[in-house]
Parts: C-alpha cells; structure tokens; sequence
C-alpha cells in the first residue's frame, strides 16, 4: 500500500541524511522525499511517499520515531488530507503544436511560465496521477524535459502536525 | 574567563563524574591530550589499536552502571572505532566517544586523516554531532551524555575539528537538558499492564522470556520477584544472562539457536509468553513462521517502541522503563484476587521437568582430552559462579553462556548482537579497570584472541590481572562446526595454521603463559592462575578439535527443531 507520511525535524544539517540513510539501511521504499524549512525556521517539513505492508509502514514510522531529530511523525494516508506535486514541463511548440499545447494546459489548469519561439514551460500542480495524466495526454515526442518536485501533504480540518 | 575547547571536553567529562577515558591520540586530538595531561580527574587509559579502545570503554559500561568513554583521533583513528561503536550500538551500550576531526576549514578537502566520520559512524550510533562551533561545545557533549544514556541506550559520537578545540570561549556547563525531538517514555501504559496481568493470571503454560534490557534497565531484582511470585518458567537470552539466578529452579538455561532443549521447547509451547527487554531475534526464535505454528499470546514490554512487533506480532505491547513497568506489574499483581491455575501449572512444569531430564549439555567427562565445557564448568566452580567473564565470538562464548552459572546481572559480557570477534580481551580491560578486587576472566579462543591480542600490552601498563582462558581447538570452531554440519566436512579457510606460542606470546609481553594439555590439569592451572591475584595468566587449554555446541537450532529452522546431542 502506498502511504505518504509527513515528518517535522529539527532543521539542522544532516537530518536529512539519517532519513535517507535509515530508508536504504533497512530496505524501505522511497517513492519521493521532499523538505523545506516551515514557517519556524528551526524546522523543517518532510514529506514522504512510500510503499509497504501494514507491518513494514508500522516500523518506518516507529524508526522515524526513533532518530533523535525527529519531532514528531504524521501517516497522512490515515485520514482526510491533500496532496500536491508542482511539475515544470519543457515541451515542444512550434507551428500549430503551440496552440494545442496552450489548450492542453488549460484543460489541466496548467500555466505556461516560460515561452520561447520553439517551447513553452509549462507548470502544473495536483496529485501525482494528475501530473502523470498530463504527460500522457499531450504527445510523448513534445516533451523535452520534466521535473517534479515529488508529494506535499497536509492534513484537512483538525489533522495538525505542529509542536 | 574563557577555556579553549580542548580544556572545556575535558572539563565536561569532570562534570559528567568519568573516571576513566579510553584512548588513543593523534593530531586532531593533541589539544585535548594536551588538557588531560595537564590534569588528574579523568584517567586515561592507552590502549594499542582504537577498536580496543571502545571495547574497553564497553566493558566498563556493561560490567558497572555507568557511561563507557572514549576519545580518538581523525580519520583512521575512527575508522578502527567502527567496528566497537556498531558493537555498542548492535547491545545498547551507553558510550560517548570523542573523536577529532581536520580543521573546520579543511572539512571536505580530503585532508591528511580526514574522513566523513558523522557520515560513516551515523548507522551504528544512536545519535552523532559535529561540533562546528566551541559555544556550541558544552551543550553538545552534555547532550551526547543525556542520550547516550536514556531512553534505549547507545553508543553517540562527537566529533570535535581541531580548530574548535583550540579556539576559546566561556564555559558554562549545562546543569540538565531537554530536548523537543526526544522524550524517552518512562511509564507503562497502566490499561496494558492491567491487561497482561489479566493474561499471566489466565496463562496454563506461561513462559518469562527476558532479554538484555532486564540487565541495562537494572531490573533483575525486580524480574526475579515478579517470576518467583508467578511461579513461572523464565529464560534469559544470551544478552540477558545474570537477569534471573542461572542456579534457581525456575530458570530453563538459555533460548535459541544453542539454547537448552527445555527452554526452547517451552518457548515453543508455551501458550503465554511475556518478553521483557528482548527483541525476539533471528538467533533467539529462529525461523518465525515456525514459531508462529504454534498459538501464544505475546506481551512485550519495550523500552523501544521500534523492538516491538518488528520481527513478532505481538498482543499486548508495553512501551516503557522496564524497571518501572515490572514495579508496576508486580504491584497489580499483588493486589489481583485472581491466580494462575495451580493444576494447569503444575501440569506445565511436569512437562518441562520431562524436558530438563533430557540432558541436552551432557558431554563426555571421561574424555582422555580436554573438552571445552568442563574448562568453563570448573571455572565457574571455582569462582563460585562470581567472576566476571568476557567472552569473545563462537564456540567458546557459547559454552561459557551454557555452562557458567550467572546468578548476578553484569557479569556476563559478550558481544551478542554483533558477534563481534576480538571483543573479549578489550573489554576485559575495561571490567578489570571497573572492578580491580574482582576475578576477571576472558574465556576466548585462539582464533579471536588474535583479533585484539595487542591489548595483552595495555594489561601490563596498567597491572590489570585478568584470567584469559584460551580454548584452543586450532580452529575457528563455530565455523568449523557449520562446515561440518551443512558444508560435507568441506573445512573452507577455518583451519588456523601458523598459530603463534601463546605461552612465549604472554611472556613477551611480560605476562605468565601456561598451557594445559591434559584433563587432570585443568583445575590445577585454573587454581593456581586464579591464585596468582597480580598477575594477568594467559592459559592455553588444547582442547578437542572435534567438540561441537549442542543443542543446535540450524539456520531457518524452527525452535523446536534442535540438533541434540
């Protein structure tokens, strides 16, 4: 099952390193990882997405517990939340390719950031399905580049993960 | 007034009341040599390789209540601690080691003796700093002892850049610490503990199953109470050995893979099992889906959200100090009307006297050459079952879990987590320095003494007496014995040709050597080395080459499944 689970850590350097050294020491899957500091500069926020038995996501969540700069440890996948990628894509726009182009971000809310004579860049922001539902909507050959930032979660209503 | 780094590590290690630090120096640390040097608090042991140090540092912890400390140089000076931190670390052993690091300016440019030590210690440490700046020093080294020693305890490094430890600042050494990210639970859920005592009272055929937390959390005298007034079977693991009187009646030897037959057949069947401070691993229970043909209802009490259900589903789990949780276990125990069936009990132990009757550490104690286990069964009686015995990895350390009575907690100290070889004389050092009225013996092999024999010198300048007991079966047996059973007789590599005279081999390092070839001798020589109270005796019992450690539970298999003699 996948899980997306949020992590508040001290902002301090190599915090990150004993994640990601924990997932690889004990053979957890990382789909995607992303942090930045929160709106208290001595934290950060972390989102992870992950794959695993009831089991495995028990004991990642109990080993994330465990790493002294951990504060506190969230399974979003346990309750109503939200989640969100940001996706830029180069793709290719020349001739009537452009307005296709054009059309197809809308169609996904997309907003085109970046125009030269020969691509747009276009930003894209939902679930992962949704970002992956854009790149197989449009033509394959069109696109130049992607990056993804991975998932953003955060809990509805009373769901808060703060200290 | 302001103290330059160096001086205020040492200052911390003063006020955090260490004794005896174990190391050895280098450039990055000569600073703080420099302040030790200059002082008489803390005690520095030289130890002649840095694994060593830690080691010692870890046998000091085990054998006594207190943090084990190290210091180490940069770059190869931590490299050669790894494999005593992933020990420590592997049992839970509270250990600060000190390690120094290339200048903050030269961080990253592959300086002379630089390496990543955050980076390479961070897996085997329960926690790890780099201190970039001496304000941040004091705070740090306080926080190092704070975590090393609470919660689930563990080896936690400091690494201090030369530059910090030169540059000055005032010292203000913290009186206590908090911090957010980490607040050990203390108190078991008393709606749990009420459930597993519900359960114990319900139980027909209870077993105690105890592992090394017993001994680190110091509850033996609260696990002793709790099984005697259940009238329960117990067992202790091989990190849990001295939990419970190895000589009392309710003790079944110990679970596992070389475990006794009784114990693991009552872990097998036992349809209640409380695990307290143990982590039901691989060597323990064996193979788990085996184990688990069998219904049982588990309680677990763990200090260590993260030991439970990791390996073992467990039904009634109790996060928290294992001491407070036992306390608070026999309270309701006592106040609870209901008691455990007394026929069914009874029942329980006929079946496990059936099982004890089997034998299973019988060996031939006419045999017309030496034979390992009666070394370790005359050694315990001669010690009367006191001594402090380090062991190092493999046959040895088994029999010595099998066959020396520990009725007292902190007197065993081997390795068992990560089996690590080498272990046993270095850590003797660290007993013997803990305990200098005390019998210290190192039961060991001719295989793993070589792997930290360069200690035999730290034992002379420091006039340690310990006893080593070298079971000499010119091979490395435990290999041998999985060569024999699983690899057809194919004796791969384990073999140690070329072995050194370890008689001329102590003596060169200014100790007494004695080898013992023949049965009839080995009490004489036990007796006169443990006699000889200044002096550190190397003996080198030549023993049978064929002997093996029954019973065995191979690789995969289930409990139940022993190889007996």
């Amino acid at each position: 099952m996948r899980h997306i689970i949020s992590v508040l850590l001290e902002n301090e350097a190599g915090a990150l390193s004993r994640v990601a050294g924990l997932f690889s020491a004990r053979g957890y899957n990382i789909e995607s990882l992303t942090v930045a500091p929160t709106e208290d500069a001595s934290l950060s926020r972390m989102t992870l997405v992950t794959t695993g038995s009831d089991e495995v996501i028990e004991q990642i969540t109990k080993q994330l517990n465990k790493l002294i700069e951990v504060v506190k440890v969230v399974d979003l996948s346990e309750g109503d939340h939200i989640e969100r990628e940001l996706m830029l894509v180069k793709v290719r726009a020349i001739g009537k390719d452009r307005e296709e182009m054009k059309r197809m971000a809308d169609i996904f809310r997309g907003r085109i950031i970046g125009v030269t004579d020969k691509d747009y860049i276009i930003e894209l922001t939902g679930t992962g399905s949704k970002l992956d539902a854009f790149l197989s909507a449009i033509d394959r050959s069109a696109i130049v580049e992607t990056v993804r930032t991975g998932a953003s979660g955060i809990g509805r209503g009373d769901r808060v993960l703060k200290i | 007034m302001e103290l330059s780094g160096a001086e205020i590590t040492v200052r911390c290690l003063q006020e955090e009341g260490v004794d005896y630090v174990f190391g050895y120096p280098g450039g990055a640390v000569l600073f703080i040599y420099d302040e030790l040097f200059k002082q008489d608090k803390v005690k520095h042991i030289l130890v002649r390789h840095e694994q060593g140090a830690i080691h010692a540092a870890d046998g000091y912890s085990r054998s006594t209540e207190k943090i084990g400390v190290a210091l180490v140089t940069s770059g190869p000076g931590v490299t050669n601690a790894v494999t005593g931190i992933a020990t420590a670390y592997m049992d839970s052993i509270p250990l600060v080691i000190i390690t120094g690091q290339v200048p903050t300016h030269a961080i990253g440019l592959d300086a002379f003796q630089e390496c990543d030590t955050v980076g390479i210690t961070r897996p085997c440490v329960k926690h790890n700093f780099l201190v970039k700046d001496v304000k941040d020093l004091a705070v740090t080294i306080k926080k190092a002892f704070y975590i090393a020693t609470t919660g689930r305890p563990g080896p936690v490094v400091v690494d201090i850049p030369k530059d910090v430890t030169s540059a000055m600042t005032e010292f203000d050494y913290p009186k206590s610490i908090a911090l957010r990210s980490y607040n050990p639970v203390l108190k078991g859920h008393a709606g749990q503990i009420k459930k597993a005592i519900q359960i114990l009272n319900q139980a027909k055929r209870p077993m105690v199953y105890t592992g090394g937390g017993v001994i680190l959390g110091n509850a033996s005298g609260e696990l002793a109470q709790l099984v005697r007034a259940l009238g329960f079977p117990c067992t202790n693991t091989l990190m849990g050995l001295g939990a419970y009187p190895a000589t009392d009646r309710q003790f079944l030897g110990m679970p596992g893979m070389h475990g006794t037959y009784e114990a693991n057949m009552a872990m097998q069947h036992c349809d209640v099992l409380l695990a307290i401070g143990a982590r039901f691993d691989d060597r323990v229970i064996g193979n788990p889906k085996h184990f688990f043909e069998e219904p049982r209802t588990i309680i677990h009490v763990d200090i260590d959200p993260s030991s439970i259900s990791k390996r073992v589903k467990v039904d009634v789990p109790i996060v928290g100090n294992v001491r407070e949780v036992l306390q608070e276990m026999i309270r309701q125990l006592q106040a609870s009307k209901e008691k455990p069936d007394p026929a069914e009990l009874k029942a329980w132990w006929k079946q496990i006297e059936l099982w004890r009757s089997r034998d299973c550490l019988k060996y031939d104690r006419a045999a017309k050459i030496i034979k390992p286990q009666s070394v370790v069964e005359k050694l315990y009686e001669l010690t009367k079952g006191d001594a402090f015995v380090t062991s190092d990895v493999g046959q040895h350390q088994m029999w010595a879990a099998q066959f020396y009575k520990f009725n007292k907690p902190r007197r065993w100290i081997n390795s068992g987590g990560l089996g690590t070889m080498g272990f046993g004389l270095p850590a003797a050092v660290g007993v013997q320095l803990a305990h200098p009225k005390s019998p210290v013996v190192c039961v060991t092999g001719e295989a793993s003494i070589q792997m930290c024999i360069q200690e035999l010198s730290t034992c002379k300048q420091y006039h340690l007496p310990i006893k080593i007991v070298n079971l000499n079966n010119r091979y490395m047996g435990m290999v041998r014995q999985w060569q024999e059973f699983f690899h057809g007789n194919r004796y791969s590599e384990s073999y140690m040709d070329a072995l050194p005279d370890f008689v001329k081999l102590a003596e060169s390092y200014g100790h007494i050597g004695m080898r013992i070839e023949k049965p009839e001798d080995v009490e004489g020589a036990l007796k006169e080395a443990l006699a000889r109270k200044k002096d550190l005796v190397f003996m080198d019992f030549i023993t049978d080459q064929t002997e093996n450690v029954f019973p065995m539970v191979p690789g995969g298999k289930g409990l139940s499944e022993m190889i007996l003699v």
